[in-house]
């Protein structure tokens, strides 16, 4: 058959690696359907996130750094294998062979087997304990030797030495940094900047000990360790992380003859070709005009050009896709610190000038390179601040013209400071240089259709890397938006020309108390379901009025205005709180009482508490007075706000529990119940790092340590589900009350119409540490605002249920009818498993309902 | 349904049953015993101010419309079904995003008493 034939003739591309460069070689290389791909990984696991490594000690998993999963490559029509390390390359037959003797055919053969840590060959270096950080295992190892560890040493103070460091110190350890340089991140940065990135890194608590050589490593008189320095002087120590620089796994090369460098790395042509033409390398174990690129933009780069060679993709003119090099330019934070360094950050370039700026109290430390001619920009060091970078960037890349005083660019305090609109930048300008996205192609995409920035993002890809540039990717998209008269809309409804968050601020500052004032002062027509519930919540957030109060009435959902969740039948479910899922024997039997009374189905839920279904809206008020008479409140099933707090026992009856995670949850709910929000709030309260209250998985998250309380912000169930960020580590009650009350007031004020925790927090444009300078720096200056109105609410807190009940004009909504005392005929249950549950069209007795047709027929016939 | 009897306006309830921009429900009963449930909304910013329309949603089969919300669609009175938020006119009964209606009644206020045709 045709088919059969066509799968025989596709040519074989066998990669062998599967790290972030192999896999996106193969994404590539699978949009072209004439070749079948075979995916060779050594590792347990297919390919997954390496630059945001350090983020599982933060809480993600192995599953959220995947990269893709087996499902997707058997969508491609990828073949794979795992722990399939090749160990044999026959260039002849054209075949690889795997540790398990398994062989495989190859037309075209990828090499992208990336790279290892660097050990140097220390007498001692191989005991446990002595570990590295490369991969997800590393990881686990370093995780369960920390376990059993009070103080860690890394060895090497780079870039990912300075992040392990981060790492070790996270799991509690007591942490040094080792360096044989005089200086810290001696690549990337200069003395100055290396002077002042060390003292602020000392006062974050790592001690860093440079221009130390390691002898040996001995056994050790209080730790595990002991390193012995060249100049005599020790340091003790349980763990050990090696990060002294990587070595490309060029070993396959050197074994089956390819050209390799001098000093390693498999020799690749402008297409990624080795010295065999049918072999092509890619990502870090490749050496382009003698250099190894150690970051992945550049493997990426080289994945597109490989695959673009193989599938004989040319440009217009016919011209061959090329890797020419890349820009190793990087920004990152380290323990907190800003960094960022652009291209000849050490004035290497003969003739070139250097402008240094200083701010030893601030801690900033800034030095611009520039031409002979001081007419461009060479290289930079930001150390402290790094909101220059964007601009800097650009200005090399694009050999942008320098103003007349270049140093205006670096000094805080300057006038005419030259700011670098997105327009002076030329489309050929690289935005994301992860995928290599130009301003070109953003435009191109909002030329395609593309409405706004999330779009832009999906359809270029541009910011899902390392994300570092979506600020400027949003401004481009943005400003090329405002160009073409096309207003980002926000508007909430065709009432009102407003997102959630302006109408919070037109409320609070125009001091507006009702639906009615607002929609004749700022909006249009009748208004709707959309709008009116959004004026009700904001309505509610800053005045905490009770929400069945006479304006507000008829701006509610029907949750809100009979205080229940509505099925489908039209009955309700009733909620009563159990904050923390603590209850006495004697109320769990008065809910049995009153669920048997009024014959109500009965189910436990995953928020610790138990729902009552099929009450009808007659029976809520006295089915409530017969719950608030035994002493309980309203659970808030039915509002956009906070739902439960889940706990474990903790301290007071685990075994593992470090902290009183109960008291805490029942305190907690109690702050916050009644809280009005875009959307609800659920907590989880853990009493150790067991976790069994799946605190992760919630809007706020608290687990205990044995400090105090880490806090995990914007995790959710749910249809996508999301592990909270970790917020902030080993806070006191007070402080993590604190920091509560201002995140979810902040959340309350700017969150979208039913944005949950985490799509707000994925949409704030700075992120996690944008949030955390917001709530912990205080860096927009509203935290005592925040937390003032928190109090207010907290103060104001009334059980809505109870006001209801007294107030016979509330009450009155709860009669099915004006004009009669029946109830709703088309209200029907039938029984299963010895509870109710509501009839089935097909089960009902018949009842008449007059639908328009027959009616239209009534009244012809009238 | 043809044993219709006279029809002729009734009185259903006082105008202070009424609630502001919402809904109430009546349940209309003729001669023969038959029943029907309307959802009587009353919205003084609107041109008609009330609107008598059948209670039952035919999408979400239940006879809950009077507790949905109410508003306008490009000037057209609607209520959202509490169910799953379709508009239905209150004009004409017809729904805005399914092929789907339900009655429409006449209806007035008179002598400060709510009255329907039927
Ligand atoms: C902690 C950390 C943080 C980083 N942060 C950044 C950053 O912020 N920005 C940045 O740009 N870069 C960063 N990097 C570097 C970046 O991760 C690498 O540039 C990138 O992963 C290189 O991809 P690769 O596919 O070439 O190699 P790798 O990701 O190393 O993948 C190679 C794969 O090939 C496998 N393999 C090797 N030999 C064989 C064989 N014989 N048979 C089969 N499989 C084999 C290996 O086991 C490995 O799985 C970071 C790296 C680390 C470790
Ligand atoms: S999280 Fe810890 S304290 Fe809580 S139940 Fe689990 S093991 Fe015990």
């Amino acid at each position: 058959m045709n088919t059969d034939k066509q799968l025989l003739s596709k040519a074989k591309i066998v990669v062998v690696g599967n790290g972030m460069v192999g896999h996106h070689f193969v994404e590539e290389m699978a949009k072209n359907s004439d070749y079948q791909i075979t995916v060779l990984s050594a590792e347990s696991r297919l390919a997954y996130d390496r630059v945001h490594l350090s983020e599982y000690f933060g809480g993600k998993t192995a599953e959220d750094l995947a990269m893709t999963t087996p499902e997707h490559y058997d969508e491609l029509g990828v073949t794979f294998k795992t722990n399939a390390k090749v160990t044999k390359i026959d260039k002849v037959a054209k075949c690889v062979t795997t540790e398990s003797g398994a062989t495989y055919h190859y037309d075209k053969l990828i090499l992208a087997t990336g790279s290892y840590p660097f050990v140097p060959p220390i007498p001692g270096k191989d005991q446990d304990h002595c570990l590295v950080y490369r991969t997800i295992d590393d990881l686990e190892d370093i995780a369960n030797s920390a376990k059993v560890s009070k103080v860690g040493v890394v060895i090497g103070g780079g870039l990912l030495g300075l992040e392990a460091a981060n790492a070790i110190k996270q799991l509690g350890l007591q942490t040094h940094v080792v360096e044989f340089a005089p200086q810290l991140m001696g690549v990337q940065i200069d003395g100055g900047g290396g002077r002042l990135l060390k003292s602020k890194i000392e006062e974050l608590g790592v001690q860093v000990h440079t221009s130390k050589a390691t002898n040996v490593i001995e056994k050790g008189d209080k730790c595990r360790y002991k390193l012995c320095f060249n100049d005599g002087s020790e340091l003790e120590t349980d763990l050990i992380l090696f990060s002294a620089g990587i070595r490309p796994y060029d070993n396959l090369a050197r074994e089956f003859d390819l050209a390799i460098g001098e000093r390693g790395g498999i020799v690749v042509n402008n297409q990624c070709q080795t010295s065999d033409v049918d072999i092509y390398a890619i990502g870090e174990c490749a050496l382009w005009n003698n250099f190894i690129f150690g970051l992945v933009a550049p493997g990426y780069a080289m994945a597109k050009v490989a695959a673009k060679h193989i599938g004989g993709v040319t440009g217009t003119n016919g011209e061959l896709a090329e890797f020419t090099g890349a820009d190793m330019s990087t920004k990152l934070k380290l323990m907190g610190v800003e960094v960022g360094s652009i291209g000849d950050a050490h004035g290497k370039t003969e003739g070139s000038l250097t402008y240094t700026y200083e701010n030893q109290p601030e801690g900033v430390y800034k030095k611009i390179v520039v031409s002979a001619d001081k007419k461009t920009l060479l290289g930079a060091v930001l150390i402290g601040d790094t909101s220059d970078y964007d601009t800097l960037l650009q200005y090399m890349l694009n050999a942008i013209e320098l103003p007349e005083a270049p140093e205006g660019l670096i000094l805080p305090m300057a006038a005419d400071k030259p700011t670098l609109g997105v327009d002076a930048l030329p489309d050929t300008a690289t935005i994301c240089s992860c995928h290599n996205v130009t301003k070109g192609d953003i435009i191109a995409a909002i030329d395609c259709g593309a409405v706004d920035v999330g779009q832009v993002k999906s359809g270029t890809k541009a910011g899902s890397g390392c994300g570092g540039c979506a600020a400027l990717v949003k401004s481009v998209a943005d400003n090329e938006f405002e160009k073409r008269g096309l207003v980002v809309k926000k508007d909430i409804c065709e009432h009102f020309a407003y997102s959630r968050r302006e109408l919070f601020d037109i409320v609070s500052v125009e001091k507006i108390k009702t639906f009615d004032e607002l929609l004749s002062s700022h909006g249009r027509g009748l208004g709707c379901e959309i709008c009116k519930p959004v004026a009700a919540s904001v309505l509610a957030s800053v005045w905490n009025d009770y929400i069945l109060k006479k304006p507000h009435l008829s701006l509610q959902d029907t949750n809100d205005t009979y205080l229940g969740n509505m099925q489908k039948d039209g009955t309700y479910s009733v909620v009563p709180r159990i904050a923390g899922g603590e209850i006495t024997p004697d109320k769990l039997i008065v809910l049995g009482q009153v669920a048997k009374k009024y014959n109500l189905y009965t189910k436990i839920t995953g928020g610790a508490r138990v729902d009552l279904f099929g009450a009808r809206v007659e029976q809520l008020p006295p089915i409530w007075k017969e719950l608030i008479d035994a002493g309980f409140e309203t659970g808030h099933a039915y509002g956009k706000s906070l739902r439960t707090v889940k706990s474990c026992v903790g301290s007071t009856w685990c075994r593992y529990g470090v902290q009183d995670s109960m008291s805490m949850a029942i305190d907690l709910e109690h702050r916050y119940k009644g809280l009005r929000a875009p959307h609800k709030i659920k907590f989880g309260v853990s009493g150790c790092t067991r976790e069994c209250a799946e605190a992760q998985g919630k809007d706020i998250g608290i687990i205990a340590t044995e400090n105090g309380w880490n806090l995990f912000v914007g995790g959710n169930g749910g249809m996508k589900p999301r592990h909270g960020d970790l917020f902030a580590t080993d806070l006191d009650d007070e402080t993590l009350v604190k920091y509560i009350d201002r995140i979810l007031m902040f959340y309350v004020q700017t969150g979208d119409r039913l944005q949950r925790t985490s799509v707000w927090l994925e949409n704030l444009a700075g992120g996690l540490a944008y949030l955390q300078d917001v709530i912990m720096k205080d860096s927009l200056g509203i935290t005592d605002a925040l937390e003032e109105q928190m109090a207010t609410i907290v103060g104001s807190y009334q059980c809505e249920w109870k006001t209801t009940l007294a107030d016979p004009e509330a009450l009155k909504r709860f009669q099915p009818f004006v004009n009669s005392d029946k109830g709703d005929s088309n209200i029907q249950f039938v029984t299963e498993r010895e509870q109710i549950r509501p009839a089935r069209d097909e089960e009902k007795i018949a009842v008449t309902i007059i639908d328009a047709t027959e009616k239209e027929a009534v009244a012809e016939d009238a | 349904m043809t044993t219709t009897t006279n029809k002729t306006w009734r009185t259903i309830c006082d105008s202070s049953d009424l609630v502001k921009d919402s809904g109430i429900c009546a349940l209309l009963a003729d001669e023969a015993g038959n029943e029907e449930q309307i959802a009587i909304f009353h919205l003084p910013n609107s041109e008609e101010k009330i609107y008598a329309v059948g209670n039952y949603d035919p999408i979400g089969k239940a006879n809950v419309l009077y507790r949905g919300i109410v508003g306008c669609i490009a000037d057209e009175p609607v209520v959202a079904s509490p169910l799953y938020k379709q508009h239905f006119s209150l004009k004409t009964g017809r729904c805005l995003q399914e092929e789907q209606s339900i009655a429409v009644y006449e209806i007035r206020i008179e002598n400060e008493q709510v009255q329907v045709f039927y």
